[in-house]
């Protein structure tokens, strides 16, 4: 009886494959002309864990139109991303910090370009008792809060900035990231830009010697000290703050406006920054009156010079698509949209790469 | 028996014999050649810093300056509070099972003791985050500081992520190993030990403290060694507690930071190769800790077997 229905089943199953597979081959005319041969290319890539969500969704999305092309990225954060890219034991690696010169100097295949895929805000986070969300906190403030020097959220400081909101007399306990990240990159790169006292004792880098405040681990833990312990004030990804409903801070940009981190302040950012040709740069602070200053690119990170030409062909379209059509579904994963000036200019960079001497987009 | 079929049995024999040798071997040799990669990846950070590293208590990976006491120090009391707290508890869980308890209440409560230790760290981590930390905040350090407030160990803001949560979530995670093992050398006691205290006039604390306990005693210390070695590799759960600030401070209210938890938390964005090397030297040095507590640990046991069995009444 049981195996007879075993039988059945296994009628079923390889039924219903054999359908598949057909619906399969019925589909593939309607792939673009060109593509109808392609052989199969895997790239493998590696690095940003902030840019993991974005970048997986971007690969599916590509493949449905390029099923010959197989992409595989794990976020192993941008340390061993750089690392394995200078080794060449990737096809591209992504970061939310720059390669270094020295970095680029001991990378065994040539020049690396860095291409930005996409924008990184970070939300000052805090968790004081009867505070209104958006409390306004200038850079001098902040800095000082995270040095140390303000100990109070009721803060002579801090009230004279927010007119009118009644502050608590409570400790205020600093949270920041444990684990090495891009976050605190961008963070402390911030705060290097606009304290001296910051740049001279901290200094910017994936983790810091903090000179006060707890740590957790990961987005998720910086979250939960916060959201645990009355009078706390941290630093999280835009994103994840505004999923998690936390309250954040209001900062003052170089322009001396107050702005509301937001998907467009950030963008705004990043259209107003100055640029230079080789993409590598820091847009905290960034001049414009509607940009958000605590900001920052994550970018690829291909070789410029492609030793195989299937897989560089398949790496630079699927970039190239990445930066174009690929933007779409930035804002649905609260990611903010690259600036279409800078996209254009990412066009003509990746024009650049070439094989065997030859450009590989043209 | 002819000699043909002899001869099968010893190449047999042989085979296992050299199979398993080779096995024995294999765990030796992985032993060393952990060791000497982990020597060999940290070569440069020891070169840089020598016996500075042990001794330094900066950890500024911008400024390139690495030291590894405040780890060292926060891994170990951290194991130490789990341990004066999970040791006791561990016992007393044993005994009662074994010597007081009918064996309906045996069966389940050593069973829910044994499923504590199958819950993974990071779910102990996460119970750390949001139950045990707001709860030492609200309602342990405040009384603790109150009424022990003139210990140094005692003073400070009352946060609740800190050396006392690590230790507090150690203890927690090493106690069924405590207990279990406990438990199980007790139960290998003879009886006769135990009829022949009763015999005597015994009470029953008499006949434990007389009969049961000297006689498992390594068993217990082997137990204890072994939920020590569990709370100095601990990582995930500890991490998420613990505060995760490299600095030697007085109060357990302090957030400190372990070795296990360093490593895990920065190796992935060590962006330069000093850095890294120095991470592998914290572990080196912990892989250095837990062989030296071992062998201090079976030396332990070693005396404590060979001294006589059973104890004094007074």
């Amino acid at each position: 009886m049981f195996r007879k229905m075993g039988k059945f089943l296994t009628t079923v199953i390889i039924g219903m494959l054999a359908v598949t597979l057909v619906s399969c081959g019925a589909q593939d005319p309607s792939t673009p002309a060109g593509q109808e041969k392609a052989a199969p290319v895997n790239l493998t890539g590696a690095g940003s864990s902030f840019v993991f969500p974005l970048l997986n969704q971007q690969i599916e999305e590509y493949r449905k139109n390029n099923p010959n092309i197989t992409i595989n990225y794990q976020s192993t954060g941008s340390g061993a991303g750089i690392k394995q890219v200078s080794e060449q034991t990737l096809d591209f690696g992504a970061t939310d910090g720059p390669m270094t010169e020295d970095q680029q100097k001991v990378a065994k295949g040539g020049k690396i370009l860095h291409i930005p895929l996409t924008l990184g805000a970070v939300a000052v986070t805090y968790n004081a008792p009867n505070v209104p969300k958006n409390l306004k906190l200038g850079p001098a403030v902040l800095a000082d809060i995270f040095l140390g020097k303000i100990t109070h959220w009721n803060d002579q400081r801090i009230a004279s900035e927010n007119p009118g909101v009644s502050l608590p007399d409570t400790k205020i306990t600093v949270a920041r990231r444990s684990d090495g990240s891009g976050t605190t990159y961008i963070f402390s790169d911030y705060l290097t830009s606009v304290s001296p006292e910051w740049s001279s004792k901290v200094g910017k880098g994936t983790s810091l010697n903090w000179p006060v405040g707890i740590g957790g681990k990961g987005n998720a833990g910086v979250a939960g000290v916060i959201q645990q312990t009355p009078g706390t004030i941290g630093y999280l990804e835009l994103a994840y703050a505004v999923q998690n409903n936390l309250s954040y801070a209001t900062m003052q940009n170089k322009e001396g406006k107050w702005i509301v981190p937001s998907l467009q302040s950030t963008s705004a950012a990043a259209a107003a920054a100055t640029i230079p040709e080789d993409m590598r740069v820091s847009i905290v602070n960034a001049p414009g009156v509607d940009a958000y200053p605590i900001a920052g690119f994550a970018w690829a990170l291909i070789y410029q010079d492609q030793k195989d030409k299937a897989k560089g062909t398949a790496l630079v379209n699927f970039i190239n698509w990445a930066i174009h059509d690929g933007q779409n579904l930035s804002e649905e994963l609260h990611y903010p949209k690259l600036p279409a000036s800078l996209i254009s200019r990412e066009e003509v960079m990746l024009k650049s790469v070439t094989f065997q001497g030859q450009p590989i987009l043209k | 028996m002819s000699k043909k079929n002899k001869f099968k049995t010893s190449i047999g024999d042989q085979t296992l014999r050299i199979l398993t040798l080779l096995m024995a071997i294999s765990v030796v040799v992985l032993m060393v050649w952990m060791g000497w990669e982990m020597f060999h990846a940290a070569r440069p950070s020891i070169q840089k810093f020598g016996f500075g590293f042990i001794t330094g208590r900066v950890w500024d990976p911008v400024k390139e300056q690495f030291g590894a006491l405040p780890f060292i120090y926060g891994t170990i009391v951290t194991s130490l509070i789990a341990l004066l707290l999970a040791a006791p508890i561990g016992l007393g869980v044993a005994i009662f099972l074994n010597e007081m308890a009918i064996s309906k209440v045996r069966t389940v409560v050593g069973f829910l003791v044994e499923m504590l230790a199958a819950i993974p760290s990071v779910v102990y981590g996460l119970w750390g985050i949001f139950v045990l930390a707001p709860w030492l905040r609200e309602t342990v350090q405040p009384g603790l500081a109150k009424w022990l407030g003139f210990l140094p160990l005692f003073q400070g803001t009352p946060v609740g992520f800190g050396m006392l949560a690590g230790g507090l979530i150690l203890a927690v995670m090493i106690l069924p190993t405590i207990a279990a093992i406990s438990r199980e050398v007790m139960a290998a006691v003879p009886n006769m030990q135990r009829e022949a205290a009763l015999a005597l006039g015994a009470t029953k604390w008499e006949m434990i403290r007389l009969a049961v306990l000297p006689y498992a005693k390594s068993g217990i210390m082997g137990g204890i060694m072994l939920g020590l070695g569990r709370a100095l590799g601990e990582t995930m759960a500890v991490t998420m507690v613990i505060g995760n600030r490299p600095d030697i401070l007085p109060s357990l209210f302090a957030p400190a930071y372990s070795m296990a938890a360093v490593i895990a938390n920065e190796f992935t964005e060590a962006t330069y190769d000093l850095y890294l090397s120095a991470l592998v030297e914290i572990g080196l040095i912990l892989f250095g800790i837990t062989l030296i507590l071992n062998v201090f640990a079976r030396l332990l046991i070693w005396s404590v077997a060979q001294g006589p069995k059973g104890g004094n009444l007074v």
